[in-house]
């Protein structure tokens, strides 16, 4: 596996778990995801064992779950993976955008599977800033990919000033009436 | 009509790029088929039976004379000499080669076109009414939307990899052109009682397996509101819609196993918490927009034209082509005229390279220079001078373009069908041309009068036949071709989907059947009535008499 985090190729020091005893074996490892499952099973005991010994705790979203269900627990983690199980599977956008714009999530938003070269730019302005991918060859292409719009249409969660805006700065509130498209037009 | 601005240019010239990138990485063998396949599709590329087909966007069907020129051009240069216009107002393309089709979106990019979304589970090209800006009973311009949208939706981040295509249609009039219930998203336009426009929102239309007419969760939108609104529609949708079975993935699924007040209330949370968000345009882009759709300049004539009159008393077949083809316009001394591309038994919505050229020429003569493509595959002048009308009828009678049928039996809407699709099951064209044949005599058609007739040659019913007064689908049984008859269907805004009338007829009886559905509306009928009211007057029973006769009839009912 290779991981894309703010644009370059990084070491992943994330553990994964499905199981709350491993956890408590892989915890003095480093950092560890879970998954929703063990987190609402075991919030306390896990809030309490960081509070004992120290640790960073992520978590893992599956597609159907939405953002809602942790909206209250977000300060906690450290990391929010969102997985794209197929390419096609497009709900991962909205979570990201749900956990980024609506509830202010702040730290590390982390896509993992299907992850294709030409759906990274989509990923980025949906607000996520890691990416998990096969190999560090597919990891490479992916970072090709970045650079081949300048601005687009809507706005979004990238930081690029959207078209809209821009004719808005070119043309100043009163740029209806240009040349090539003079004419009234009234409400 | 819209210009590409700097920023538009750079847009798809970017994209342009980007496909030539995939299309070389293709070639060389670094992406497999299945890789490509999401990428082309973005593109509008198809895999079809014998070849790539490419699907290029008209938006909401309005072309210049100079994009239906480089329409002609590349039917001529990069395929073999015709292209076919789609009922979401597109062309398609059937036989480009790989390899030229960066070149022919670069031409395209030339003339401020591209193929971006025809395809995939993402928002396609919007259509609007055909008759946008110049039709005498609308209340405002539904193409200023249907830009906003289309810039909007373009490469939407959160909305490419939707369950499901996603397809949305406008109309700025009461009298609907553009089937906006048949939509996933259809926006009908209103206005409120201080007068301001607004839309009324109807989500979870479609045809396809499943016919549903969509239902109206919102009464009355402000436009200011239109891209909040819609973004709150897609959310929902896109992280409640099934991804589990293809064929139960539409929006109109969703909508009808949430019902429509609870999907509406879901709409309604998601769009209180983004209304006063970013997405809406403030008001001076949404003029900056609008100002490229101000009417063109119309000379100040008189509405009544003598020399027009003095044509229809002296020609017969021109007074019946004016009859047919021909609308009210609401510039005094201008009319709307139909181009058809339904010559009797020829293939529904096709155009020749020739016929494009000739009728870009027409558009700079008898008009402003622009075109439209309506849902019905037909083209449209929009701005003819009523004194101009003889002369542009002859012109188009050379053509093969003048024939005297939109409206009519023989204004056939057809899919590619087996021809060429690789998801039909049976041929639509051959059987539009069979029935087309039938029905060549002018003055037997004007006597049948407005009537619609749709052919699909699958399930997915691409040609819309459930909305049809008379629909027809291609299905396969055992290896044969055969057709289902469905009656009722209606289009306009009071859209309705047809019922099966009985057992389906092969390819050999079918027009038969058709000629013999007619004969009973012809017998029925009282003073004025059109097919559609005398058979929502008379109901099925008397067509399934006719049809199979009174034993079979009884079962069939």
């Amino acid at each position: 596996m290779a991981l894309i985090k703010h644009g370059k190729l990084a070491d992943n020091i994330w553990h994964d778990t499905d199981e709350f005893a491993e956890l408590q074996a892989l915890a003095p490892l480093g950092p560890v995801i879970v998954d929703l499952d063990i987190w609402r099973q075991h919030r306390d005991e896990i809030l309490a064992q960081i509070a004992r010994i120290g640790g960073r705790i992520g978590l893992r979203l599956t597609p159907g779950q939405t953002p809602d269900l942790v909206a209250a627990d977000l300060d906690h983690f450290e990391l929010i993976e969102l997985q794209f199980a197929k390419f096609t599977d497009g709900r991962a956008y909205s979570q990201a955008r749900l956990l980024r714009g609506r509830h202010g999530f702040k730290s590390e938003l982390r896509a993992s599977g299907d992850i294709l070269r030409d759906q990274l730019t989509f990923m980025l302005r949906c607000g996520f800033d890691s990416f998990l991918v096969a190999t560090d060859h597919q990891a490479e292409a992916i970072l090709e990919a970045v650079e081949e719009f300048a601005h687009w249409y809507q706005p979004a969660l990238d930081q690029g000033a959207t078209i809209p805006a821009l004719r808005r700065r070119i043309h100043g509130a009163a740029g209806a009436s240009t040349a090539d498209c003079a004419a009234a037009w009234a409400y | 009509m819209y210009r590409y601005d700097e920023f538009d240019h750079a847009f798809v010239a970017e994209r342009v790029e980007q496909f030539r990138g995939q299309v070389a990485r293709r070639i060389a063998g670094e992406l497999t088929e299945d890789a490509f396949k999401p990428l082309r599709l973005m593109n509008g590329l198809y895999l079809q039976l014998h070849a790539y087909m490419l699907r290029v966007a008209i938006p909401y069907g309005t072309l210049s004379a100079r994009q239906m020129r480089k329409l002609a051009y590349i039917a001529r240069t990069h395929d073999r000499g015709y292209g076919h216009f789609t009922t979401r107002q597109n062309i398609q393309f059937n036989w480009p080669k790989l390899d030229d089709v960066p070149t022919i979106l670069d031409e395209l990019a030339d003339v401020e076109m591209h193929a971006i979304q025809t395809s995939g589970n993402c928002i396609r090209n919007t259509t609007a009414d055909p008759l946008a800006g110049v039709a005498a009973d609308e209340i405002d311009d539904p193409r200023v939307y249907a830009e906003i949208i289309r810039q909007w939706s373009t490469l939407h981040p959160e909305f490419s990899f939707l369950p499901r295509k996603f397809k949305i249609a406008v109309t700025g009039s009461p009298n609907d052109r553009a089937v906006t219930r048949g939509h996933d998203i259809g926006l009908r336009m209103h206005r409120d009682l201080q007068g301001r426009p607004g839309f009324e929102v109807m989500v979870g239309g479609g045809q396809g397996r499943t016919p549903i007419m969509a239902k109206t969760i919102r009464n009355f939108l402000p436009v200011d509101h239109l891209l909040s609104y819609l973004e709150a529609v897609l959310r929902v949708y896109n992280q409640l819609g099934r991804r589990d079975n293809i064929y139960k993935a539409r929006i109109k699924i969703l909508v009808q196993s949430e019902g429509a007040e609870k999907f509406a209330e879901l709409v309604e949370a998601e769009w209180l918490q983004i209304r006063d968000n970013a997405v809406d345009l403030p008001m001076e882009e949404r003029d900056r927009i609008a100002a490229y759709f101000a009417p063109p300049r119309y000379d100040d004539l008189p509405d009544v034209c003598p020399a027009l009159d003095l044509a229809i008393a002296a020609d017969r077949r021109f007074a019946a082509w004016v009859e047919s083809n021909v609308v009210a316009h609401k510039q005094p001394g201008y009319a709307i005229a139909t181009i058809s591309l339904k010559p009797h038994g020829g293939i529904p919505g096709d155009a020749s390279a020739d016929q494009m050229d000739a009728v870009a020429t027409l558009s700079e003569k008898f008009g402003f220079g622009e075109l439209r493509v309506s849902y019905k595959q037909n083209l449209i002048l929009p701005d003819v001078a009523k004194a101009d009308l003889l002369a542009l009828w002859r012109a188009l009678d050379g053509l093969d373009l003048g024939t005297a049928n939109a409206g009519r039996i023989s204004d056939i809407i057809a899919c590619p069908g087996l021809d060429y699709c690789n998801l039909a099951n049976a041929r639509s064209i051959p059987i539009a041309q069979r029935i087309s044949e039938r029905f060549t005599d002018l003055q037997r058609e004007r006597d049948i009068g407005d009537i619609s007739l749709n052919i699909s040659g699958c399930i997915n019913a691409c040609a819309h036949h459930h909305v049809a007064n008379i629909g027809i689908l291609g299905v396969n049984k055992n290896g044969t071709e055969f057709y289902q008859v469905t009656l009722g269907g209606v289009a306009t805004e009071d859209a309705a989907v047809g019922a099966i009338i009985g057992p389906a007829f092969d390819e050999w009886q079918i027009a038969d059947a058709v000629e013999d559905i007619v004969d009973v509306y012809l017998h029925q009928r009282q003073t004025d009535e059109t097919f559609i009211e005398t058979y929502q007057r008379i109901g099925p029973q008397p067509f399934k008499e006719t049809l199979y006769g009174t034993d079979q009839a009884r079962q069939a009912g």
